[in-house]
Order: C-alpha cells, then sequence, then structure tokens
C-alpha cells in the first residue's frame, strides 16, 4: 500500500501545473451567469484549449482522440485543475462525461466519427433528455413516445432536468418504443438535434436563482432512425454501460473544492463577530467542522483506493457508489455550518457584510441538489444495500 | 500511487484472520470474563509467537521490519474478533518493554486523567503498566499500583480498577507524542474491525429474520442503516490506512490531522454500527446473549483511550489553516 504517486505521475502534474499556469494568465473573466451564450462561448473555449493541449477526453481511447489516461492521471488532471481553480467543464458535462462515453461505448462506427471529435474540441454542447415529470428515481418508467414512421421517429413528450438545453447542439434522448414490453425493455437511446422542429425549451429557476436545467417539451419531434444508439428497445442496457466508463474519479473536482471550502470556511469564522470575539470561537462550530473535514479527508482517501481498485482492475468497486452518497451528505454538513458561521451575513448574495460571505451562500443553495440529482441519497442506501450487501430487493 | 492492500498484506490479513477464527473465537473471548483481568495469557503468547506485538520492530529484534499500516491491518482483525486486552498498548511498548514483543510480557497503559483518581484497564492480567504523561513515558509495576477493582465494569471483558495515585515509575525509550500518535491509530483500526463485524452481523441478522413474512432486509428503513453502516467502515478503514502511511511517511502531509480523523472516524463507526447491529436484532440486540453488546460497550470503552471521538475532532479543526490556502 502506497500513496506515493510514482515519477511518471509525477512528471504528468508538473507539466499540468505549468500548462495551467500559463493559460489560466490569460483567460477572460468568467461570463455572468445568466449570460448563455456567453457562458456557452466561454466553456467551450476552454474545451478547445484542452483540445489543443492534449487534456481532452483524458480517458477517452486513442482511436476516438483520447488520450487513454491511466486513472491516476484522471485523478491528478481533476485535482490540478480544481486547485488551480479552472474552469469548470461546465456546458461541455454531457458531452465529455455522459454521451461521448456511451457513444464511445455503443455508438457506430460512423455515429462515432460523426460526434465524438466535436465533443472533444469544443464545436458541440450536448444535454440530456432522461428524466421526465412522473420518471425520476423510477426512470426506467419513463413515457416520452417515439413511434416509427418510415426512416424516422415521431417523438412526443416531455423531459424535465435536461443541464444546458438551452445551448445544446444535441441531447442524448431516452424513449419509449414499445409500450407493451416490461419497463426497461422498452427504451430507445436516440440522438436528438436541438434544432429539429417541434422543440419547446423552458428554463427552469432553482432555489438558487436561474440554473442550467431546463423542461424540454417534444411535439411531433422528427429524428431519423439513423439517429439511433444501439439497437431498438436496448436503451436501457446502454445508459447502464455509461456508468462502466466510471473509474472512481467523479467526485475529485467537488471533494478537492470541498476541502478548499471547509478551510476557508475555518477562516472566515475567526472574522465572523460574535458578541464577544468571533464564531471560531465557538467550540460547537469547530467540533462540527473538524467532523465534516475528517469525513472530506477519509473520503478523499477512498477515492484514491477506488482510482488504485482501477488501475487494477479496471473498475472502481463498490467503494464508488459510498462516495457518492458519503459526499452529497457531507457536504449538506458543511453547507448547514457555513450558514451557522455567516448568521446574519447570510441574508444577502454579498460580500460587503462579511468577505467571502457570498461564495459560502452560492455554495449553499448549490449543494442542496447533491443528495438528489443523479439517485438521491436514498435511492443510494438502496443500491448499496442490495448491490453490495446483498440485501432483497423484496 | 497503489492505495490497496498488497499481496503480502492480504496473506497478512487472512493469516491473522484465520488464527483468530480458530483460536479466538467468540467463545473463548467471552470466556475471558472470568480471568484475572480478562487477559487470555495462553492465547496472548499464540498471538506473539504469530508476531502481532513485533510487526513494526527491526529483523534484528525478531521483528518483521513492517509499516504502521501493516499493523493497523493486522489490528482490524484483531477488532473484528472483538479479543479482549490491551493489545495497543503491548503493541506500542513492544521496543522498550522486554518480553512485549513475543507475548511473554503483557503490556497494559494509562494515559495523563483529568481529575484525583485513576481507572486502569486490565490492571489483573498484565505485567507491566506504562503510564503516558506530557513528558515521559514510564514503566510501573502492577504490583506497586495500590489499586480496587471496581465490581461491575461497562464492558464484562475490560475489567477496570480504581487507583488513587500513581507512582512515578521508570522512564521507557519512548516518546509520549509518538505512544499517543500510534496507539490512535492502532485504536481506529481495532475500532475498524468492530464496526465491519457490527456491520456484517447486522446483514447476516436481517436477511434470516422475518417479519411480516420477509426477510425484514427487505424493507428500506433496514437497508438504510446497514447501507449507512457500510459506508462508515469503508471511510474510516480508508482514513486509518492514510493515517498510518501518513505516519511512516511524513511528506505525504498533515500526519497530525490524518491520525486525529482515522481515530474520529472509527470511534464514530464502532459505536454507530454497533447500535445499527442491537437496532436491526430487535429485542434479541437487548439481550445478553447475543455478542451485539459486547462491542457496543467496548466501542463505548476505547473512545475514552487515545484521545475521544470529540478531542479528535477539534484536534482536526486546530490543523485548518488560519489562512487561505493557496
Amino acid at each position: 500500500m502506497d500513496l506515493r504517486y510514482t515519477d511518471a505521475d509525477e512528471a504528468f502534474r508538473a507539466e499540468l501545473r505549468s500548462w495551467l499556469e500559463s493559460t489560466l494568465q490569460d483567460l477572460p473573466a468568467p461570463p455572468a451567469r445568466d449570460d448563455w451564450a456567453e457562458r456557452r462561448r466561454y466553456d467551450t473555449d476552454w474545451q478547445r484549449r484542452l483540445h489543443d493541449a492534449g487534456y481532452a477526453g483524458l480517458n477517452w481511447p486513442e482511436r476516438v482522440g483520447g488520450r487513454a489516461a491511466s486513472p491516476s492521471e484522471q485523478l491528478i488532471f481533476l485535482e490540478e485543475t480544481t486547485r488551480a481553480r479552472a474552469p469548470y467543464v461546465g456546458v461541455n458535462f454531457v458531452g465529455t462525461l455522459h454521451a461521448g462515453p456511451t457513444l464511445i461505448a455503443e455508438a457506430s462506427e460512423e455515429q462515432q466519427e460523426r460526434y465524438l471529435p466535436s465533443i472533444l474540441r469544443g464545436d458541440e454542447v450536448w444535454c440530456q433528455g432522461f428524466s421526465e415529470p412522473t420518471a425520476g428515481s423510477d426512470l426506467a418508467s419513463l413515457r416520452t413516445k417515439a413511434v416509427r414512421d418510415g426512416d424516422e421517429y415521431v417523438v412526443n413528450g416531455q423531459k424535465i432536468w435536461c443541464s444546458f438545453a438551452q445551448v445544446a447542439d444535441f441531447c442524448e434522448l431516452l424513449v419509449r418504443t414499445d409500450p407493451e414490453a416490461k419497463k426497461q425493455a422498452g427504451i430507445t437511446w436516440l440522438i436528438l438535434p436541438m434544432d429539429s422542429p417541434g422543440i419547446e425549451i423552458r428554463p427552469i429557476d432553482t432555489v438558487a436563482g436561474s440554473s442550467e436545467f431546463a423542461e424540454v417539451f417534444l411535439g411531433d419531434v422528427r429524428v431519423p432512425v439513423a439517429n439511433r444508439v444501439g439497437d431498438e428497445n436496448d436503451g436501457w442496457r446502454i445508459t447502464q454501460v455509461t456508468f462502466s466508463f466510471e473509474r472512481g474519479t467523479a467526485f475529485v473536482s467537488e471533494l478537492v473544492d470541498a476541502r478548499r471550502l471547509a478551510n476557508e470556511l475555518a477562516v472566515l469564522a475567526r472574522r465572523a463577530p460574535r458578541m464577544e470575539g468571533s464564531a471560531w470561537d465557538d467550540a460547537t462550530v469547530r467540533r462540527e467542522l473538524g467532523h465534516i473535514v475528517a469525513e472530506l479527508d477519509a473520503l478523499w482517501a477512498l477515492t484514491k483506493r477506488n482510482v488504485s481498485q482501477a488501475e487494477r482492475t479496471g473498475s472502481p468497486g463498490p467503494g464508488s457508489m459510498m462516495i457518492k452518497l458519503a459526499y452529497s451528505e457531507a457536504r449538506q454538513r458543511l453547507g448547514e455550518l457555513s450558514l451557522r458561521v455567516l448568521d446574519r451575513a447570510a441574508l444577502a448574495f454579498s460580500d460587503d457584510l462579511l468577505s467571502g460571505a457570498d461564495e459560502l451562500l452560492e455554495e449553499r443553495l448549490r449543494t442542496l441538489a447533491l443528495t438528489i440529482a443523479a439517485g438521491t441519497s436514498q435511492i443510494q442506501r438502496n443500491i448499496i444495500a442490495e448491490r453490495v450487501l446483498g440485501l432483497p430487493r423484496k | 500511487m497503489d492505495f490497496e492492500l498488497s499481496a503480502d498484506q492480504e496473506a497478512l490479513r487472512d493469516g491473522i484472520a484465520e488464527l483468530l477464527a480458530g483460536r479466538f473465537g467468540i467463545e473463548r473471548v467471552r470466556a475471558c470474563e472470568n480471568l484475572p483481568g480478562a487477559v487470555d495469557r495462553e492465547r496472548w503468547r499464540e498471538l506473539g509467537e504469530a508476531g502481532v506485538f513485533a510487526l513494526r520492530l527491526p529483523e534484528a529484534d525478531g521483528g518483521l521490519d513492517l509499516g504502521l499500516v501493516d499493523a493497523a491491518v493486522v489490528f482490524e482483525e484483531l477488532g473484528a474478533a472483538l479479543v479482549p486486552g490491551p493489545l495497543v498498548w503491548s503493541e506500542v511498548c513492544a521496543g522498550v518493554v522486554g518480553g512485549a514483543a513475543d507475548g511473554s510480557t503483557v503490556v497494559g497503559g494509562v494515559s495523563a486523567q483529568v481529575g484525583d483518581r485513576v481507572v486502569i484497564e486490565h490492571l489483573g492480567g498484565i505485567d507491566a503498566l506504562a503510564r503516558v504523561g506530557s513528558e515521559r513515558v514510564a514503566r510501573l509495576e502492577p504490583g506497586d499500583v495500590t489499586a480496587e477493582p471496581l465490581a461491575r465494569p461497562l464492558d464484562p471483558l475490560t475489567p477496570v480498577s480504581l487507583v488513587e495515585a500513581l507512582p512515578e515509575g521508570d522512564p521507557l525509550a519512548l516518546a509520549p507524542a509518538r505512544a499517543r500518535r500510534d496507539g490512535a491509530v492502532l485504536c481506529a483500526a481495532y475500532l475498524v474491525g468492530m464496526a465491519r463485524a457490527m456491520a456484517a452481523s447486522g446483514v447476516v441478522y436481517a436477511l434470516e429474520r422475518e417479519q411480516f413474512d420477509r426477510p425484514i432486509g427487505s424493507f428500506q428503513s433496514i437497508k438504510h442503516l446497514l447501507a449507512d453502516a457500510a459506508v462508515r467502515v469503508e471511510m474510516a478503514r480508508a482514513s486509518v490506512h492514510a493515517a498510518a502511511l501518513h505516519v511512516d511517511d511524513p511528506e505525504l502531509g498533515d500526519v497530525r490531522r490524518a491520525v486525529a480523523g482515522s481515530k474520529h472516524l472509527a470511534g464514530e463507526a464502532a459505536i454507530a454500527n454497533a447500535r445499527t447491529a442491537l437496532q436491526v436484532h430487535g429485542g434479541m440486540g437487548f439481550t445478553w446473549e447475543v455478542d451485539v453488546h459486547l462491542y457496543l460497550k467496548r466501542a463505548w470503552v476505547l473512545d475514552t483511550v487515545f484521545g475521544s471521538a470529540d478531542e479528535h475532532a477539534d484536534a482536526v479543526a486546530a490543523c485548518l489553516s488560519s489562512f487561505p490556502l493557496a
């Protein structure tokens, strides 16, 4: 057992650090959060820079333009870019981390050649059309219908929680093609061009105000059969394959940032005034923060364990399921503690009362989604109990 | 970086697990209640011969020259089996108290305590007592300690004695900070083993116990308790292994923060998982017959040594920088 990186890994880190240092210097300031056109431009520009420097598609195979990096190099890449406060993956999230990997595993050669290079270069943006108003945790019960009409599917239905739909070129869309079959057996995976007639996009205002999420309404939208990935009615299996790309690094950026923020909170608490002294004088604040930091440190260690397992076996093992649950729960506690420390400085999104307050407050709202998105904590516990512990489904 | 057990470490783990399954089954563990100090000296020698206390000693001294993380792997198994006795003290003192390494001398210990009166575990079963003070670690002879055994210890397998005053003793060549640090990690490893055993015990019972014509493990409320228990084990174990590696290789990062975090999480995991197992066992969990209470009581006991979960949380917070990180 060893936590030291190899010389090759350290060389990769050093090279990346020096590239980040020079590249981040002349990066323009990030756009306003509601300026979607500008955010697309900013995020895809960053993706293009990664691409040109050889850092795009880090874990993608070389045959599709990726770097075929090892899990530990992925870990280092995410750690260093987050630490350097490089731009977040942003609008490229679905393309680079979800739709792209799915296409690599399941799409035809023509489809791969058509779509993958433009994802890597930041030329095209993808969104996700999975969840529906009546299909959340029970995703397989989705009802958006696709009926074959010659060389096309005619799609009708409604999708929700489509990240970045307002700026996307394509949508990875799950549709029901066999309403008679068992629910998992009648689903098909389609590539939906977002400029197709019949698509209406309504942004969703979340608790944090405006967001990257949208509802997408589909009325007689015609999708070429050539845009189907895999076989008709095989879409559920294909969505599961996507997860096999995970190498235990899904929460690296979140963890690096959470550990930074925990430290920011310790710094800020010393400046947060109380009747006597500061919030840092409150032993219950320090103890709760110590607990949260111990958990975040443990999750960081567990991440390294999962990455090590992925290096050995190709798969990160059960620990990766646990990280999602434990991290999102720990992050809620950090958010609650932030508000306790901020006290009345939390009453407005502003640094005027206490410098650093704005970021902590934004983070408190953003992270409310962590225990819900991509599998609620309750669903995660079911999955761990059934798949790891072997408890019966019924 | 390879933060998984090596083949040697797996062999070490499997070897000690096999030994414990054969020689320290739960019946034998329970029988320790009737032995002086609850120390099974015959089996203790066997643990010594197997190298449990000498793992980290140089080969020249009869040791295996292994690291703290290897010792942690072994101590997790000892905890899973709930082996009674001052195992951690004996390991920590193995290099400085003759006979501790091979198990012929049983070393107990006591840290500085608040208040006038001192409580000492296993006093009737030990040959030497290590007293960790702020300046030094001293060796005391148990015969020189005037003590009153307390009739009803919380943990039946951890007898305790009340001592009015401790002699000064003779200094040992062991730094107090090192004894506390290594002791905290090994105790945390032992607690991880206990947490693991309790999580497993809850799963086994949830699979076999039926109510409303279904195994209770099919109910989401039970699943969620047991999923949380499993997560606590994985996190605490990763934390303990990381802490042990930090101790042996301080360039990895903040050793104090890693050690404190590990004892904090392991202590919490052991207590919470024993509570979970007790709850899942329902009425049976409240009986003397079922082993769960022995684990819960031990977890409570071990939260009072080498720093409590609360103290270690405070220590982690104290390690946070007072300046924004670069």
